[in-house]
């Protein structure tokens, strides 16, 4: 499965799409104060419900509509995407950091080490996760760091399990052999021979993880257990928008597509970056 | 040889079992605000509340309520419920089944969309088809089932409403069942009014969780089937005449599919986790619609008895997987 989809050397078109939507909303999100055309909180019940552009009815300013409470849709979106953001760079990296050294460890060294972390992960992996985010959410406390939190406490498991079993195979090559006769400690080996091996499977699933990550908040937004309501987030535009789905379908369809479109470009991207970074595939 | 590594893997489900009842009971304890005060009228005295506490045994230190809990548990006893003041058993028995049922119509269709598409992709191999089948499936698989279910709604409820998008059964209906497994009972007693009824409201959240899982089927599928299409075997199958469809249904697909099922397994069970979210976007009530209830009213023994329940499920399907793998393959069989 593992076998390069696109070109070998250069970018796919698929990657520069991916790429494309990432930074440009990446971008959007990061001068938001500058480019949103509304004020994302704004409300004004004299707007409500405004359809996208090309409808009938629709307001010259508020390009993609407005909610059932006069609020403007883009802005909405584009503020909500700082949030989506920080909780896919955050999350994705603490649960990268946890995950790859633990598995690394129970890998590379094995026996009670491996044995330990196994069990550990044989427990994780018997949460439901999505119950077990809302969970931690609910004993966290709402806020954007028990979101980043609960994440990187739930996800650390898809890192380890990955690593483990990279790190379990690197080590059983004869170049880790060579350096141990080669005088070489045991963690020294572990960092400077078996961790280059494995850093393209970690950014492959960084990648991933950070799209899950969206996804999961989102997921928070909607059960209404994110952040706090005030701030725009894409779940909570969709909750929104499930609600008033018969009188407003807009509302659902926009962060629909902007989620849809960056959980496939960070996955594109994640397959992208493994092939290119792989040695033997490259 | 086959009992030894049945009873390895008992043993490693009960530890597993036993560490995910640590986990949440120490979790959900963790937790700010007091339960107890949610379900009190205002105006109650200190005495009650001191007498509730008791009551629900959160008087005592955070190790002798694990215990009580658990020897509780052992016995069948999960507690009560606070926020629905019913026995957590019961409640989690009344849910369970509409869970299972949207759970397995999901897997039957995964199964059965994989299946298809991994062996038309084999049989049509290096083609336009091939091509189409991995596009989709690429799609698929990274889109996950809370956004494939938004996509659904939108298409199927609202754009083309065919399909109802809230709830398990028409709630005008008169329903006759002794069971909570709705959709089974209606087909067995031929009621098939209901049947299409509860299938109106089940197809969606089925299809969004069924999705995902359909598309690492047809890869796995259609790559194990294509290393073994190139086998002697299988080529002789082909000399003797038979067509390409039978030579995949009647010799490759037999050996093919072993390594799809120990993943099917696993995949399975992120089926079920991801009902707790698609239940509550279609408002199926189901398991996993309590459980985020619970949670939101922060009814302590409840979410333990469901998280609980989950966790059963999770390692009982792991190990049905590891022994059906065992039995189906004769290197491990013969030991």
């Amino acid at each position: 499965m593992d076998k390069p989809s696109t070109s070998r050397r250069g970018l796919s078109p698929r990657l520069w799409l991916a790429g494309g939507w990432l930074l440009l909303a990446l971008l959007a999100a990061i001068f938001a104060p500058l480019i949103a055309p509304q004020d994302p909180l704004a409300q004004d019940l004299m707007l409500e419900r405004l359809p996208p552009f090309w409808l009938d009815g629709a307001e010259p300013g508020y390009w993609l509509g407005t909610d059932s409470l006069g609020r403007d849709l883009l802005s909405r979106l584009i503020f909500g995407g700082r949030i989506a953001f920080i909780v896919a760079f955050s999350a994705a990296i603490a649960a990268c950091l946890v995950g790859s050294t633990l598995g690394l460890i129970a890998g590379y060294f094995g026996g009670w080490a491996d044995r330990i972390i196994s069990r550990i992960v044989d427990v994780w992996m018997a949460f439901p996760p999505v119950l077990f985010a809302i969970l931690l959410v609910a004993v966290l406390g709402t806020g954007l760091s028990s979101v980043i939190l609960a994440i990187a406490i739930i996800d650390w498991t898809r890192f380890c399990r990955v690593i483990r079993a990279e790190a379990m195979g690197q080590s059983r090559m004869d170049y880790v052999e060579n350096a141990r006769i080669a005088g070489y400690g045991r963690i020294g080996i572990m960092l400077r021979e078996v961790l280059p091996n494995v850093v393209p499977s970690i950014v492959a699933l960084l990648s991933l993880e950070m799209g899950i990550a969206v996804i999961v908040e989102a997921i928070l937004s909607f059960v209404n257990l994110s952040i706090s309501t005030d701030d725009p987030t894409w779940g909570g535009i969709i909750a929104e928008g499930r609600l008033s789905i018969h009188q407003a379908w807009w509302v659902l369809v926009f962060p629909l597509i902007t989620l849809i479109l960056t959980v496939l470009s960070f996955s594109q991207f994640g397959e992208a970056l493994k092939t290119r970074f792989d040695p033997v595939l490259r | 040889m086959l009992l030894q590594r049945f009873l390895i893997r008992l043993l490693t489900m009960l530890i597993t079992l036993f560490g995910v009842a640590v986990v949440v009971f120490v979790v959900i304890r963790v937790a700010p605000g007091d339960p107890i005060a949610m379900m009190l009228p205002p105006g109650a005295t200190d005495a009650d509340i001191a007498r509730l506490r008791a009551l629900y045994g959160l008087d005592k230190t955070i190790v002798q309520q694990f215990f009580i809990w658990l020897s509780g548990v052992v016995r069948g006893d999960f507690g009560t419920s606070i926020s629905l003041r019913q026995d957590v058993l019961g409640l989690v028995f009344n849910r369970l089944p509409a869970t299972l049922e949207l759970a397995i119509v999901a897997l039957l269709m995964a199964v059965a969309l994989g299946g298809t598409t991994a062996i038309i992709g084999a049989r049509e191999r290096g083609t336009a088809v091939e091509a189409g089948i991995d596009i989709a499936s690429g799609a698929a698989l990274s889109i996950p089932d809370f956004l494939w279910g938004l996509v659904l709604i939108l298409l199927f409820g609202v754009l083309v409403p065919i399909f109802d998008i809230s709830g398990r059964v028409s709630p005008q209906l008169d329903l006759p069942f002794v069971t909570q497994f709705y959709l089974f009972e209606s087909i067995l007693r031929l009621r098939l009014d209901l049947t299409w009824d509860l299938l109106k409201h089940m197809l969606m959240p089925a299809v969004a969780l069924a999705l995902p899982l359909a598309a690492i089927i047809s890869q796995l599928l259609k790559q194990s089937l294509k290393e073994v299409l190139d086998l002697d075997y299988v080529v002789l199958a082909r000399v003797k005449g038979f067509s390409e469809t039978q030579v995949i249904l009647r010799e490759a697909l037999k050996n093919a599919a072993l390594p799809t099922l120990t993943l099917v397994g696993v995949q399975f069970t992120f089926l079920i986790g991801g009902t707790v979210i698609v239940e509550r976007l279609f408002s199926y009530e189901g398991l996993g619609n309590m459980a985020i209830d619970a949670v939101i009213n922060r009814d302590l023994p409840l979410i333990q008895g469901i998280v609980l329940v989950f966790a059963l499920l999770f390692v009982l399907i792991n190990l049905a997987v590891d022994m059906m793998y065992a039995l189906l393959n004769p290197r491990l069989r013969r030991g």
